[in-house]
């Protein structure tokens, strides 16, 4: 079904038609058949990764090092349709192309670019972004992560939490202080000192792997450092890569609520007629499709402000932060819409519920992204 | 190799189909267009057989402006160059005259081994790739689920699923091979080469471009022609039958045998 009631496409190219129409089909194919078995026993649905890596997904929008060199909005509706699917992997997605990728990519020496980008491009290296702490979310500033010089090499001290991917990562991105400032390191897996754990009891992002890293004395050679990360600015654009790609995700989300809630009520019999021509209902399916809308030209400005370099981190935070919420209302009502049959795993409507709850607090939570956009138009920060 | 693949432009499988107000046509109103299922397994053969032994395939597909789209998506899947048939006196084409223009346009180019998916999915009348053996003047396989080609011997095997049996059969190439589901699993295309087809050679050819007149084709060369097309008519509602079991078998036997006369 296609749900673009401003005829969105046709800003789009024939090109971003046939990428977005090809993920379409991988994820009508691949995913939603068998994402819900995933999400009910809590695994990440390994066995996707080769072809979503020979599509070429990984890093899409990043030139070079095998990668598709795609432009923004391509990459943006390549997140929408992951997360058409599920949003623990459109998470994997996430992590890999815009937090790994994209800070090797960006601040990374011509060495680390290119042992990394080429394996990771192909899905054969997979790495995860260790920036929260246990006691550091929001403010990322406080962090207590160190690391320290010791003749050709760093030790690194600290525990990081909520980290997406930790326990089948290569390597992980480590934030942590050096001599006061923020730096960026790439600790690779089995290195002495570092032990990943993996974080069970979750009740969203289930299709999706979350990991705790505990450094203790880990020492990792010099050329490990990301040379060119300067402070926790750094860090912060990698989150802006991937808060944009959440927006567009978002999007997805909403849909495939929408899709479900809108056929369940024009099929769904009771007082002898469609519960589609309750006036209760049609408020819902009318408010969903409008909010779906509305987020769709959002991205897709977005997606062109990128590709012309004149995108602004508030922007993002206001795409992510407004997509977000209108995708967890959207779950919400589709839920109810949906009757009894909207809590079970049959249908989408409460995992996609549940995952939003989790995309609605990771990669800045809502609160933040109004700080944040408080502190633009005022002019006065209201946190730090 | 030089390879060529035919392929059509059809309605998705998902789309609600309304007939046009000439009650002849589809509405094209709102239709979302894909390539015709058995024609990707036909694109992917032609591929394979360009990763085995080298050389080229060509997509060929007659059709409208929109029709570009579909042979975009084989350019993108592996395909080297495409080439769109139209002319508006190709309009109403049947079968015979399709395989006409689709063989005018064949004739211009080297070729080894042309590919075909076995039916289109939107009229199934089956009949395109058996003309077009038949006005290259080509051996043919139809319907093939196996195929393995020698070009060296110029020659193909062909496997085929027959009633109650299977048959495998040889011939020379240049052949005609019409594809069928069991044969492959046509690829995604890759992000990389969706971005490489757009600078992948597209050609029109029109009617003169082919040395077609325009009596020879559409509905003034067509052999057939459609009459009338109508949608099925809706299923009418089930009836329940209740009360004593026994009665309701009774009255259930008598309604097959007088009203729905099956037993």
């Amino acid at each position: 079904m296609k749900i673009d009631f401003f005829n969105t496409e046709s800003l789009l190219s024939e090109e971003e038609i046939l990428i977005r129409n090809t993920i379409r089909k991988f994820v009508d194919e691949r995913v939603i058949p068998i994402i819900g078995d995933h999400f009910e026993k809590g695994t990440f649905p390994m066995d996707l990764i080769p072809d979503l890596a020979k599509l070429g997904v990984f890093g899409a929008n990043l030139q070079g090092y095998e990668c598709a060199g795609l432009n923004n909005v391509a990459y943006g509706l390549i997140m929408q349709e992951l997360e058409r699917g599920d949003s623990g992997l459109r998470s994997f997605v996430s992590v890999q192309s815009a937090l790994v990728m994209y800070a090797i990519y960006t601040y990374g020496s011509q060495e680390q670019k290119e042992k990394w980008l080429p394996s990771m491009a192909r899905g054969e290296k997979f790495g995860c972004f260790g920036l929260t702490e246990p006691d550091y979310g929001s403010n990322p500033a406080g962090m207590q992560a160190r690391a320290v010089k010791d003749g050709k090499f760093y030790i690194l001290n600290g525990t990081k939490r909520w980290i997406t991917n930790g326990s089948i990562a290569d390597v992980a991105i480590i934030w942590a202080k050096l001599n006061g400032q923020i730096r960026g390191f790439l600790v690779e897996k089995g290195t002495p000192g570092l032990t990943v754990l993996e974080m069970k009891k979750k009740l969203s992002l289930r299709a999706s792997i979350t990991s705790e890293l505990i450094l203790e004395d880990c020492r990792i050679p010099e050329e490990n450092l990301l040379p060119k990360t300067e402070g926790l600015k750094s860090a912060l654009s990698c989150l802006t890569q991937a808060r944009y790609g959440i927006a567009w995700g978002a999007v997805g989300s909403a849909m495939a609520c929408y899709e479900e809630a809108l056929n369940y009520a024009k099929t769904r019999i009771q007082f002898d007629k469609p519960i589609a021509s309750f006036q209760l209902i049609q408020e819902k399916l009318v408010f969903m499709l409008t909010e779906i809308t509305k987020a769709q030209l959002m991205c897709l400005q977005l997606g062109r402000l990128k590709d012309k370099g004149e995108m602004d981190y508030t922007q993002v935070s206001m795409a992510k932060l407004n997509n977000v919420h209108m995708a967890l209302e959207i779950a919400r009502e589709a839920r109810d819409i949906l009757g009894a049959n909207g809590i079970s795993l049959e249908y989408s409507a409460i995992r996609h519920m549940n995952n939003l709850e989790s995309v609605k607090t990771y990669e800045g939570t809502e609160n933040m992204h109004k700080l944040i956009l408080g502190q633009k138009i005022t002019g006065i920060p209201a946190f730090n | 190799m030089n390879i060529i693949v035919c392929i059509k432009q059809v309605p998705d499988t998902t789309t609600k189909v309304r007939v046009g107000k000439d009650g002849k046509h589809i509405d094209p109103g709102g239709v979302k267009f894909i390539v015709n299922t058995y024609d990707d397994f036909a694109v992917e053969e032609a591929i394979r057989l360009k990763e085995r032994f080298g050389g080229e395939v060509t997509v060929i597909s007659m059709g409208p402006e929109r029709v570009k789209e579909a042979l975009r998506m084989c350019l993108a899947m592996g395909a080297d160059k495409a080439i769109q048939l139209w002319d508006p006196a190709f309009e109403d084409s049947d079968p015979y005259t399709t395989a006409l223009i689709l063989s005018k346009a064949i004739q211009q180019l080297p070729y080894d081994i042309i590919f075909c998916g076995k039916q289109a999915i939107d009229r199934d009348t089956m009949s395109v790739p058996v003309y077009l053996a038949e006005l290259l003047g080509l051996p043919q396989a139809t319907l093939v689920v196996k195929l393995e080609v020698d070009p060296n011997a110029r020659k193909f095997i062909a496997y085929r699923d027959i009633e109650g049996a299977k048959e495998v059969i040889e011939g020379l190439l240049p052949a005609v091979i019409s594809t069928q589901w069991k044969l492959n699993e046509p690829r995604y295309p890759t992000l990389p080469n969706i971005m490489k087809a757009k600078k992948k050679e597209l050609k029109e050819l029109n009617a003169a471009a082919l040395g077609l007149d325009s009596a020879q084709v559409g509905e003034k060369g067509s052999r057939v022609k459609v009459l009338s097309m109508e949608l099925p008519p809706p299923r009418s509602k089930g009836k329940i039958l209740k009360g004593d079991p026994r009665e309701v078998c009774r009255e259930l036997v008598r309604l097959l045998r007088e009203e729905a006369k099956v037993i």
